[in-house]
Formats: C-alpha cells, structure tokens, sequence
C-alpha cells in the first residue's frame, strides 16, 4: 500500500496530465464510437445497436455534403487570400522599421483579442446597411478578415528569428535581390507560412460564430452541424467527424516524419 | 511620411540622383507591402466596429429604417435587462479559464519534460481535435453527459450530485442543462489555448535549473513554486487571456448544454441580432462586452506584470 502511494505520488504530474489528455479526446472517441450506431429516432445521442450503414453511405443525408463541400471551397479561398496578405504584413513588420509600426501591430492584435461575437455582429451591421447580399462572398470577406492575423503571427515569427546574414551571404555571392529572396528568403520563411495556412484552413473551415452572422441563408458545414443538433443529428455527421481527426492527426504524422527524415540525411 | 528603413545592406557607390530614387522606393516598400492587407483590417474589422459604436446610438424600427439619435439610453435599458447574462458569462468564463490552468498545467508539463520520445505523439494528440470540427464535438457532450449515462451514473453512486446540487452547480440528478454542463464544454472547448502557449514557456525552461534546485535541496514541491511556475509565468498570462475572451463571447456551449437558466451574453448578442432584429440593442450589448473585456484584460496584464511579455 505504502508502495502504490509512493509510486502514485511521483508519478502524479504525469497522470494528471494523462487525465487531462483523456478528458481531451473523450469526445472524439464518443464520435467514433457513435458513428458505428443505428439510432432509433433522429436524434443520434443514445446507443442502440452496431451498423457501418453511414459508413458506407456518407452523403445519405440531404445537403450535407454540399455543404461540406461549401466549407472546403471557402476554406481554401480564404487560406489563399489571408496569407498572401499576411504574409506580405508579416514581411513588413519583421523587416522594416516605419513610424506606423506601432499602430499596425495594434491592429493585427485587436482581432485576436476581440470576442468573435462583436466581430460578428458589427462585420454584419455594416453588410446589413451597405445592402451587401449575405453569402459566399461575405463569408469569405469575414473568413479572411479574422485569418490574417493568425498567418502574421505565425510568419513574423519564422522571419524574425531569420539569421539576416544568411541573405547578406547570397548578396555577397552576386545574387539579385529577387534570386536572394526566391532562394534564401522564402525557403526559410515557408514553415512559418505553412503554418499560418494550416491554422487559416482550420480556423475557417472550422468557423460558426462569424459565418453564422454573414452567411444569410447560405449554409457551411458548421452551420448544417449546429441546425442538425436541433432537427435531429444524423449519423453520418460523426463519421465525418471522425474522418476529420483521423486526416488530421495522419496528416500532422507525415509531416513528422517527413522532416525528420530530412533533418537525419 | 517620412520613414526610416532598417539598416539597408550599404548600397555601391552611384550617381546620386538615382540613389535617392531608389532610397525613396526603398522606404516605400513596407507600406506597399502592408497596403492590402491593413486595407482589408481596416474596412471589415475597424470600419465596422465604429459603425457598430453609430448603431448602438440608433432608434427605429426594421419596417421604418434607424435612425441616428443619440439614444444612450439603449446602453442602460440593455444593462438593466440583461445583467444576469453579464454576470454569467463572467463567471463561467473565469471558472472555466482557473480549470483550464488547473487541467492544463500537467499536460503542458507532461510535454515539455516527462514525455520523451513521445513528446510529438502527445503534441498531435492535443492539437488534432482543432482539425476536427468543434460543433460535433460539443455535441458528443450531450451524450457523455446523458440523464442515465455512465458519467451521470457514477457521480450520483458518490453522491458527488448531490453536493454540487446543493452549491447550484447541478439541479437534481442531472448534468445536462446545467451550470456544470457548460463549465465543463466550456473548458473542454478552450484546453487547447491554454496548454500550448504554457507548454512554449515551460520549454524554454532550462532542465539544469531543476537539477540545481534539487542540490540545494529545494524539495520537488518547491522547486515548482520557486522555479519553474515563476518562469512559466508569460505561459499562463497568454494561457488565461487566450481562454477567458473566447469563453466570455461564447454562446454554443450555453445553447448546446445550458438551458434557458444558463444563457451567457452570447447568446443574447446573438438572439437580439439574429432573431429579434433590434441592431441598436444587440450593437450596445457588444460594446459592452468589448469593453469590460479590454478593462479586465488590462487590468489583469497590469497585475500580472508581464506587459512586455504579452
């Protein structure tokens, strides 16, 4: 007895945090679990019994994948458009010294720290006046808009931490400033704008509150989710679900090893 | 505007009229760079929030249009109204930011110094949920938190149910539809934000300073109160801001596990906007929230001291 407390106390840091780790990703083995269920009504919360029948027929509910196909589409567009434009910020801000400086950052900061709600809202009040129609494009507008800070953070950090000699070098060597830029610069800055594109995809196609407010009757894969938690869930919500995580974590794992496959040659 | 550009690599000898040529392109080109992009900042996030301060002030009607007429007393009616929803959405969101701290420290610890060689499995584990969809994860709360479930099952045999009943954290024995309920999505909800800012600031504590603490025969209980939670400082500072703004806003965990008792500000900015159509009352609630958030949040980065650090 003494034994298993004194085991459970030096071992206690790591198993909080195993538990916290449970806790974590309880609900995606809930979602796993339940897209394997054939519910009784059409609310899909409680288990019945095993079926693969959404498996095998993912897009058997009306709108569904259309709308998933929406989210995607916008997701990539608005990836595109926020980290052209961040990166360019980013740029700007790593590397050159200017009196706006301190105002810019300001306003990179801002929507970072500003509830998503009042974002929303105020973004939709100025549509709602201007007499913009709500759709594709307000959704990709309000997409970009709350990207591009994320894709400035992300690669104002990689540039910052750049070794600046390693450009002066390629000058040394009679390098043009567009071949030093093309070769040295954007080589290096490329993780930190993978970065910021991938947590752009995420953050867009994964987006309620804002496209909620600016999408009018147009409906993205969020939005099928959240009307589908009143109407009824289908099952094939959860195997989309699952599919997403386990893209997700396939796509994180190859790119693991891919690098450090890269690093060890 | 006059600028000064950072340290140019020394440019050969020219003529000089074509020197300042370039010099003045040179200067221009981080604002050329900025352009697009603060230009976008500028009219979908800047414009709007003052538009909105313009609508909070408006009178009128959907049919008849708005009006601007100075109306403050909007910003009086919308607090005497709906200050429970303030109230509520402050306290959920601090509850779930201290346990998010509370959940998320051995976790980010676990990562940077106990986990090894697994250290990139446990990071994907803990950044993969971002990637899947968060509204069919919240959903599968309602089933883990089901009348009759496991878990419900489990606290009520531990009478846990009933003293949190007792404290108003439950209402009899249930879970869903509670004051809990949305705690716990709420938390669940914002881990993530909270355990990878600590886990950069634990990493880059040097592992020696452990080892010293230890020779000086600081046991491991102090080491961490001494050392290592002073130096994960700027961790927890980013850690609760980045939890605490999303949590105060948010209106999904209220709507999807709360009842009518639990409606967070969210849910009211949302309703008015969306389903009653009073703009003016929805306007003034959002600037309200704004700004009790920029004054806790200074507040706070005041208190913690860490503003260069944030």
């Amino acid at each position: 007895m003494r034994a298993v407390l004194r085991w459970l106390r030096r071992h206690l840091v790591v198993l909080a945090g195993l538990a916290t780790l449970a806790y974590l990703l309880l609900p995606n083995l809930v979602v796993l679990v339940f897209s394997f269920n054939k519910p009784n009504g059409r609310f899909n919360y409680e288990w019945q019994r095993f079926a693969t029948d959404a498996w095998t027929d993912p897009c058997g509910v009306a709108d569904l994948c259309g709308s998933l196909g929406l989210s995607l589409q916008i997701a990539v567009w608005s990836t595109v458009g926020a980290t052209v434009l961040g990166t360019m910020i980013a740029f700007a801000l790593a590397r050159y010294r200017f009196r706006a400086r301190p105002a810019v950052n300001t306003l990179i900061f801002l929507p970072m720290a500003m509830p998503e709600v009042v974002m929303a809202a105020s973004l939709a009040t100025l549509f709602l006046n201007m007499g913009i129609r709500f759709g594709f494009w307000t959704i990709l507008i309000a997409h970009v808009m709350f990207c591009l800070s994320f894709v400035v953070t992300a690669v104002k950090a990689r540039v910052m931490s750049m070794d600046p000699r390693l450009e002066q070098a390629a000058q040394d060597l009679y390098a043009s400033p567009a071949q030093t830029f093309l070769r040295v610069t954007l080589p290096i800055a490329a993780p930190g704008i993978a970065a910021g594109a991938l947590l752009s995809f995420a953050l867009s196609f994964d987006d309620f509150i804002i496209t909620n407010f600016n999408a009018g009757s147009t409906v993205t894969f969020p939005m099928f989710v959240w009307g589908s938690a009143q109407r009824g869930t289908p099952v094939q919500i959860n195997v989309i679900g699952t599919a997403m995580f386990l893209i997700a974590v396939l796509c994180v794992l190859g790119a693991q090893l891919l690098s450090g496959r890269r690093k060890r040659s | 505007m006059t600028t000064t550009a950072e340290a140019p690599p020394p440019a050969a000898p020219e003529d000089a009229p074509k020197a300042r040529g370039r010099a003045t392109r040179k200067r221009l080109v981080p604002y050329w760079l900025l352009l697009p992009g603060i230009l976008w900042l500028v009219v979908f996030f800047a414009a709007p929030l003052v538009y909105q301060a313009s609508t909070s002030v408006q009178t009128g009607s959907l049919e008849e249009g708005f009006k601007l007429t100075w109306h403050f007393a909007t910003y009086w009616d919308a607090l005497g109204e709906y200050w429970p929803q303030f109230l509520r959405s402050v306290g959920y969101a601090a509850t779930a930011t201290a346990l998010c701290l509370v959940l998320g420290y051995p976790l980010a610890y676990l990562i940077a110094f106990k986990a090894g060689r697994w250290r990139n499995v446990v990071m994907i584990l803990v950044v993969a949920p971002f990637f899947t969809s968060f509204l069919i994860r919240t959903l599968a709360w309602k089933t883990i938190l089901a009348d009759g479930g496991p878990v419900v099952g489990v606290l009520n045999s531990l009478h846990v149910l009933d003293v949190t009943s007792w404290l108003g954290l439950t209402e009899g024995q249930r879970l869903l539809a509670t004051p809990l309920a949305v705690v716990c999505g709420l938390t669940y909800n914002f881990l993530p934000f909270m355990v990878l800012p600590l886990y950069t600031s634990l990493e880059r504590i040097d592992p020696r300073l452990h080892e010293a603490a230890g020779d000086l025969y600081a046991r491991p209980v102090t080491t961490f109160r001494r050392v290592t939670f002073p130096l994960s400082m700027p961790g927890v500072v980013a850690g609760t801001l980045l939890t605490f703004i999303p949590a105060a806003g948010d209106y999904i965990n209220a709507e999807l596990l709360g009842s009518t008792d639990q409606k967070m500000i969210g849910n009211v900015i949302q309703s008015q906007f969306l389903r009653v159509l009073d703009y003016p009352t929805a306007a003034a609630l959002s600037f309200i929230l704004m700004a009790a958030i920029l004054a806790m949040v200074t507040i706070y980065i005041r208190k913690s001291g860490t503003e260069g650090l944030v």
